[in-house]
């Protein structure tokens, strides 16, 4: 009786496992991450990139404005491709840029904001990646807009271009 | 052209072979003779050269450059060096499957032969079970991936090997790789016959652990030869990084390591019979299982070479067929032999067996779970998970500690029922362990206790083993041994892993990067033409905080065919550690990604491994073993 109980229910744990294995393969391989729109972002405690001191999420998205967080590193390569971009978005007048300074050296990281400019008005520090993927981030780069109610609007994943610059201009109008 | 042709028809005379060594057998079966039909061992020896000059024609076919194969036309390239493209023939998807016909035909070819013996009918039945497995593979290499696909216009050139794949230690991986994985063939189609047979005895045990020993010995060298390529090859830097085709041959790894001290007992007690059983059957259809999570495209991976649904099908049909076939034998035929039951005591050699039994399963079901909990969680709600390194290491680690004092204490134990000896000199090397743990460990981390505890575990084992080794002149040799080389790789990996350090930076031709344990001075680059690649060698100057100087050449290869740009570090290898350097191209920039890296210890993991496959080979050998 009982040998019969234990092969029923190998037998439907082997069936379980097939019509599995059976439907993954139909599925794509490809990733297309996806965001839930109604995340906020999360409350955390950062360093800040030039002063050293821990600064609250709170009192860093503290203004009743849009946001836009931007995860960078000096050693990474698209980050300078979009730098330019962050620039001339750092004009606009209805958007912060809060830089991310993603698993960095501190010294070339001054060295690389000396060089291309700050567009950033607020710069903090995650070491260890914790607080990017705290963020819900794949990577580096990156950018989240965040809009006045705090909470995530869209995920950049990648460098920006100029098509998403006109998208995040039309976003803050 | 002709090789082709000859290759082809082999390969689908094979197929025929298996259905009349089936024929023959089935009848030899019935018949009262006591020796097997000589006919089933001539058939069985021609089904082999069949797969053998097929396996050949491939080989030709690629050395040949013979573009008119579809196999050859994806996979290799005429400025290819000689070497490669004969390794290229079991690079690649249909390649490799016909190498696994190779060793199926192979090892029962060799088993027919070395078990002379064993009772005709158990060998009968082996050979059924083990032609039912060659046949599936037959039918899967024949409908879903020929390797003699004929193609019409010939190209006059060919894609090329992935450049990657081009590699010494890549070329002799798969072939050993495959011998220990393929291997365990034997093990399943005899245990199950053995099954029928009521035959699970100590002579059977005797028997069946000569071809466990071999696949253990072959798998362990063949993970290991990944490892390698992957270390220095791959460019992150590490030997393993849980990636699902590592997993899948970790898998099998960890059943066969059970299998084999379960079978010590079943030789020394005729105990555990249905663990032997069971893991046999467990060992190949982990093999088949990660053939079938590799090959069919369901997970992302290095070895995945086509996304073909049809092939992924094929074999996950057939293995559940399989799977059916050993229940059905499992729970018809199998008798647990009662009077053994029940008799363990609690400090015994068995008991301390059946503890390590227990440890293997749960490291299995934690790498199973990793491996396919994604597969199960995209299919069921369509999320879809990465399972890393913390995972497996949060989940393994602990468990390390535990498994290592089994391991310093179990062997010491007697059969049946025993106390422990020399308590004091073991309690003196338990002190030992810990207070030269704690002086090592005390300024290198801030989990101090963990790592305390874990390393002097493995310190102990370390220490126990050095001394039977030496003291009791090998009086059990290949255990030591072997146990000694598997507190060597795990001290090796845990130092690796407390000590290494990395340095990522971008840098220019001239610059110098000073940072706090060294600079780095990036001297120039050199370009070079080869017949298949171009390469950008650069030349870096490291200096270290004691003031000594090292040069490090990574080179970026451009390969020709197909367009692909790999970085090769450069190692400098010494008995204490690795510098490790490898450099990036900056796509339109002239900055190049630099990443340094010390990796103190990485020779010992490969020599540890090397020691553990070595105890296994000296107990393959030693004939009078525990007697």
């Amino acid at each position: 009786m009982k040998n019969n109980f234990n092969l029923l229910i190998i037998i439907t744990f082997l069936i379980f496992c097939f019509v599995i294995f059976y439907k993954g393969l139909d599925n794509l391989n490809t990733y297309a991450p996806k965001i839930k729109n109604t995340k906020s972002i999360p409350i955390f405690d950062a360093k800040d990139f030039n002063s050293s001191a821990y600064l609250n999420s709170q009192k860093i998205f503290g203004e009743d404005t849009f946001y836009i967080v931007n995860i960078w590193a000096s050693w990474c390569v698209p980050c300078r491709t979009e730098h330019p971009l962050l620039m001339e978005l750092s004009k606009n007048q209805s958007i912060k840029i809060i830089g991310l300074n993603y698993r960095d050296n501190l010294d070339n990281a001054k060295k690389f904001i000396n060089e291309f400019g700050n567009p950033y008005s607020q710069i903090i520090i995650d070491n260890d990646g914790t607080l990017s993927v705290e963020l819900g981030a794949y990577g580096v780069p990156e950018s989240f807009i965040i809009d006045k109610n705090k909470k995530i609007l869209r995920k950049i994943i990648g460098p920006i271009n100029k098509e998403i610059l006109e998208e995040i201009k039309l976003i803050i109008k | 052209m002709l090789a082709n042709q000859i290759g082809y028809y082999s390969l689908t005379l094979g197929l025929l072979i298996s259905f009349l060594v089936c024929g023959v057998s089935i009848n030899d079966f019935k018949n009262t003779n006591k020796r097997i039909n000589q006919n089933i061992l001539t058939l069985s020896f021609l089904q082999l050269t069949f797969v053998v000059v097929s396996f050949l024609s491939l080989i030709i076919s690629f050395i040949n450059s013979d573009f008119s194969n579809e196999t050859v036309f994806n996979n290799s390239h005429t400025t290819k060096p000689l070497f490669y493209k004969i390794s290229g023939t079991w690079g690649n998807h249909e390649g490799s499957l016909l190498l696994w016909l190779l060793v199926l035909t192979l090892f029962i070819f060799l088993f027919l032969i070395k078990s002379k013996e064993q009772p005709k009918k158990y060998r009968i039945l082996t050979l059924l079970f083990q032609q039912i497995i060659i046949i599936g593979f037959f039918l899967f290499v024949l409908v879903t991936s020929n390797p003699f696909n004929y193609l019409f216009p010939i190209p006059k050139e060919g894609l090329g090997l992935n450049p990657i794949l081009q590699d010494p230690a890549l070329a002799i991986h798969p072939p050993i790789l495959y011998l220990g994985y393929v291997g365990t063939s034997i093990i399943f189609s005899s245990s199950l016959s053995a099954v029928t047979q009521n035959y699970i005895c100590k002579e059977w045990g005797q028997h069946i652990k000569k071809w466990v020993l071999v696949s253990w010995i072959f798998l362990t060298i063949g993970i290991m030869l990944g490892s390698i390529w992957a270390y220095y090859e791959l460019g992150w830097g590490g030997f393993w990084f849980w990636d699902p085709v590592e997993n899948v041959s970790l898998m099998p790894w960890l059943t066969l390591t059970a299998l084999l001290h379960c079978i010590i007992v079943l030789v020394k007690r005729a105990n555990l019979t249905s663990w032997v059983v069971i893991l046999s059957i467990a060992t190949f259809t982990l093999s088949m299982c990660g053939t079938f999570l590799v090959r069919s495209g369901i997970l992302n991976s290095v070895h995945t070479f086509a996304n073909d649904p049809a092939r992924g099908i094929f074999i996950l049909i057939f293995l559940f067929i399989l799977i059916s076939l050993s229940l059905v034998v499992f729970f018809l035929f199998h008798k647990e032999n009662n009077k053994s039951k029940n008799n363990f005591f609690l400090l015994s050699r068995e008991t301390s067996i059946l503890i390590n039994n227990w440890f293997m399963m749960y490291f299995l079901s934690v790498v199973l779970i990793g491996t396919v909990y994604p597969i199960f969680l995209d299919v069921i709600s369509s999320e879809k998970i990465s399972v890393g390194p913390p995972f497996y290491l949060r989940l393994i680690v602990p468990f390390l500690i535990p498994l290592l004092f089994f391991m310093s204490l179990g062997p010491r134990l007697k059969w049946i029922k025993s106390k422990i000896e020399n308590k004091n000199s073991l309690i003196i090397t338990f002190i030992v362990s810990i207070m030269l743990t704690f002086f090592i460990v005390k300024n290198l981390t801030t989990d101090l206790l963990f790592y305390t505890v874990l390393v002097s575990a493995a310190f102990f084992l370390f220490f126990t083993t050095l001394k039977e080794l030496f003291i009791k002149k090998f009086n059990n040799g290949p255990q030591s041994l072997a146990h000694f080389g598997f507190s060597l790789l795990i001290l090796s990996i845990l130092f690796n892993g407390i000590l290494s350090s990395e340095t990522i930076t971008n840098m220019k031709i001239g610059e110098k990067y000073v940072y706090s344990k060294g600079e780095i001075f990036f001297k120039k680059i050199e370009e070079r033409k080869k017949d298949n690649f171009n390469s950008i060698i650069a030349y870096f100057e490291i200096k270290d905080k004691n003031g000594k100087t090292i040069e490090l050449k990574p080179e970026i290869r451009i390969y020709n065919q197909p367009a692909i740009i790999t970085s090769e570090a450069d190692i400098k290898t010494t008995l204490l550690e690795d510098k490790f350097l490898v450099m990036n191209l900056v796509k339109g920039n002239e900055y190049f990604n630099i990443r340094y890296q010390v990796k103190p210890f990485m020779i010992w993991i490969w020599i540890s491994v090397l020691l553990l496959s070595f105890g296994g080979l000296m107990s393959l050998f030693k004939k009078k073993y525990e007697k």
